[in-house]
């Protein structure tokens, strides 16, 4: 028989450990499944994990996927800490790609080296908003953040939806619902020209150090760590539930709306009504999968990334459905969470010793 | 009158599904469990029953695969949650996503085909009754099927022995595992007969209301129903009248160009969700109240330490 035992602190080298092995085991799941649906096993998976990596442009390509999962995960692990659950990020990078064109469009015909930070501000702005709605009527109305964040990101969806077909489109396009290509002075930088790696990718990096900074060393790092394993105490020290709330949600919305503008202004260049695609919902299995550590969260971003690149092979390469990555960041969650009560309790073969009976009876 | 009757039909598909997905959730959380993986098991039960149906040509056959599709899923975050303590939100986070994934990619050979028409209830001389006989006695035969499970359920919560327990584990499932009660398989049991619920709902969708099968077809009706239990206050009931105001505010969006109003449709659209948004304000800011209905267990990891 087998049996848990609770552990007395949790497993720090299991803690470690566990997204390597829920890594493994999603490849390994991954195996059985293109078997099942008659596609060479091992072709594939080679084809998903590997081979984005053997050329500039997969790895390129890999990097401008990993910028708005990394940047809204590191924000949604803010929140995670805390046992505060925005779930709608995905609503909040909307907003944020609609505010931040918006002002590209707006200003179509002033450009200047002032334009770009301007966009910025407003993407972050407008993620920072989207997210004050679900902060403002959980501290304000006791509502629940996970269905009300969750509610908006089909509201954002449909905003959007209203201006690019509306006020946004282009005037000059035919029948397509899509807004104009942005002046070149609201686009992104390149890195590395020929690619579309853009310098989202360097500010991604830069939130990542922040977050880290701010987590080792500053009190809110305590504040939400303590917010998360024990509210009561949290209350007792005289930590306010409310600011916290708040802070988590306007920096994860902030930094949610600042990836949705870097994917208008950066890869696309333009607004389309397809530009939610998931990011937000894939950055939460970003977020655990990093074990909301900044660090980890950069790598976990990386890996993800991968799926997407390499999802996007596997359609072309052996007529794979798209759908398949998202199989695959399911799996990988799964498996993470599966793999957590290696780090919480430990595994015994044979019933309870009676040893452990009689020290619990005392 | 006609329009009358068309809307009042609308408000019955529309509800169905909700009905199905609320009043199994309903179960769940009743049980001590949070399941947010709804909407996973909605999409799975939906596209398990299309191809059934498409398949095998049976749409009891239909029912039973959604079902069936609903409950493993539903198992699945019971391994995770009840057998290895995973967090509860996050697993039913991965269920969704997890479910949303699989869906397509079982449904990617059945996109754009249409299934045939559900077999509707059909009694002599009442249904061709005029205004009552479609509205009582001609709708499909789930419709009947949810009220009657509604019906089921609060028999089954508040009359009978085996609901008790259900409920005893829900308020405080270490005072009922020290009764001897077995908490984690009464949890998977109510947990799987939520999954069910849930996957009979997605079936509606795809089978009845419109009857072809399209990626993320669920469209957020999944967490919908979750916000109706917290709605209905854990009363069946009142998760019932809830989902048909939630049809009734769906309906409004296809019927709004009938009353004349020129507004685009997207912005229709919105309603459902900024009305979940809403009702769960008006509900939730009275703290007290919510915290005295919900069940005092909900959410709560079970660890059996003797």
């Amino acid at each position: 028989m087998l049996r848990l035992e609770r552990r007395k602190e949790a497993s720090r080298s299991m803690l470690y450990a566990t997204p390597f092995l829920a890594v493994l085991l999603t490849m390994a799941a991954g195996i059985v499944l293109f078997a099942l649906i008659g596609k060479d096993p091992l072709r594939a998976i080679s084809i998903i994990f590997f081979q984005p990596l053997t050329s500039v442009y997969g790895v390129t390509e890999l990097l401008v996927k990993a910028t708005p999962l990394v940047l809204i995960a590191v924000g949604l692990s803010l929140g995670f800490r805390a046992g505060i659950w925005n779930i709608g990020a995905e609503g909040q990078y909307t907003m944020g790609a609609l505010a931040g064109g918006a002002v590209a469009l707006a200003f179509y015909d002033q450009p200047g080296l002032w334009l770009l930070p301007l966009m910025c501000v407003a993407g972050a702005a407008g993620g920072a908003a989207w997210a004050a709605i679900p902060a403002f009527l959980k501290t304000r109305f006791n509502a629940n953040e996970i269905l009300v964040s969750l509610m908006l990101t089909y509201v954002a969806g449909l905003i959007l939806s209203v201006m690019v077909f509306g006020p946004l489109r282009d005037p000059e396009g035919l029948s397509f619902p899509e807004s104009r290509l942005f002046h070149d002075s609201a686009r992104l930088p390149v890195l590395i020209s020929g690619t579309r790696a853009h310098v989202g990718i360097l500010v991604a990096l830069v939130a990542v150090l922040l977050t880290a900074f701010v987590l080792a060393r500053h009190r809110f790092g305590l504040v939400i760590r303590v917010l998360g394993a024990a509210p009561a105490a949290a209350r007792f020290a005289g930590f306010s539930e409310t600011a916290t709330v708040w802070t988590c949600l306007l920096v994860s919305g902030a930094l949610s709306g600042l990836a949705g503008l870097f994917e208008a202004s950066g890869t696309l260049g333009q607004l389309v009504p397809a530009l939610p695609v998931g990011y937000g919902f894939t950055a939460i299995i970003v977020a655990f999968l990093g074990r909301l550590h900044p660090v980890g969260i950069l790598a976990a971003g990386l890996l993800l990334g991968l799926t997407y690149i390499g999802g996007e092979g596997a359609q072309i390469a052996m007529s794979l459905p798209s759908a398949v990555t998202s199989v695959f960041q399911g799996m990988l969650l799964f498996f993470l969470l599966a793999m957590d009560v290696l780090v919480n309790y430990r595994i015994r073969l044979g019933s309870r010793p009676a040893a452990a009976i009689a020290a619990e009876a005392e | 009158m006609d329009l009358v009757v068309n809307i009042l039909i609308g408000i019955v598909i529309a509800a169905t599904p909700l009905v199905f997905a609320a009043i199994g959730e309903l179960v769940v959380e009743k049980a001590g469990v949070l399941n947010l993986g709804v909407e996973g098991m909605m999409i799975m039960g939906a596209v398990a029953g299309f191809a059934t149906r498409i398949e095998t040509g049976s749409p009891w056959l239909a029912l039973v695969a959604a079902m069936a599709a609903g409950a493993i899923m539903a198992a699945l975050f019971g391994l995770l949650t009840l057998t290895l303590l995973s967090n509860q939100v996050a697993s039913g986070l991965a269920l969704t996503l997890f479910g949303l994934g699989l869906a397509a990619l079982l449904g990617q050979a059945y996109s754009g085909m249409s299934a045939p028409a559900f077999p509707r209830l059909s009694i002599p001389g009442l249904s061709t009754l005029p205004v009552i006989g479609p509205l009582l006695f001609g709708h499909d035969l789930l419709v009947y099927l949810s009220v009657a499970l509604v019906a089921g359920v609060v028999w089954f919560l508040g009359r009978t022995r085996a609901g008790l327990i259900l409920r005893a584990v829900g308020e405080n499932h270490d005072a009922a595992h020290q009764l001897g009660y077995p908490v984690v398989l009464i949890r998977y049991l109510a947990l799987m007969f939520g999954g069910a619920a849930a996957g009979l709902g997605g079936a509606y969708l795809s089978l009845v209301q419109s009857p072809i099968w399209v990626e993320k077809m669920t469209a957020g009706r999944g967490w919908i129903a979750l916000a109706l239990v917290v709605f209905a206050a854990w009363r069946p009931w009142r998760a019932l009248a809830g989902a048909y105001l939630f049809g009734g505010i769906t309906i409004l969006q296809l019927h709004s160009q009938a009353f004349g109003l020129k507004i685009e449709a997207q912005y229709m659209n919105m309603l459902p969700y900024l009305a979940t948004i809403l009702v769960l304000v008006v509900i939730s800011s009275d703290r007290r109240r919510l915290q005295s209905n919900a069940p005092a267990s909900l959410g709560k990891p079970f660890y059996a330490a003797s």
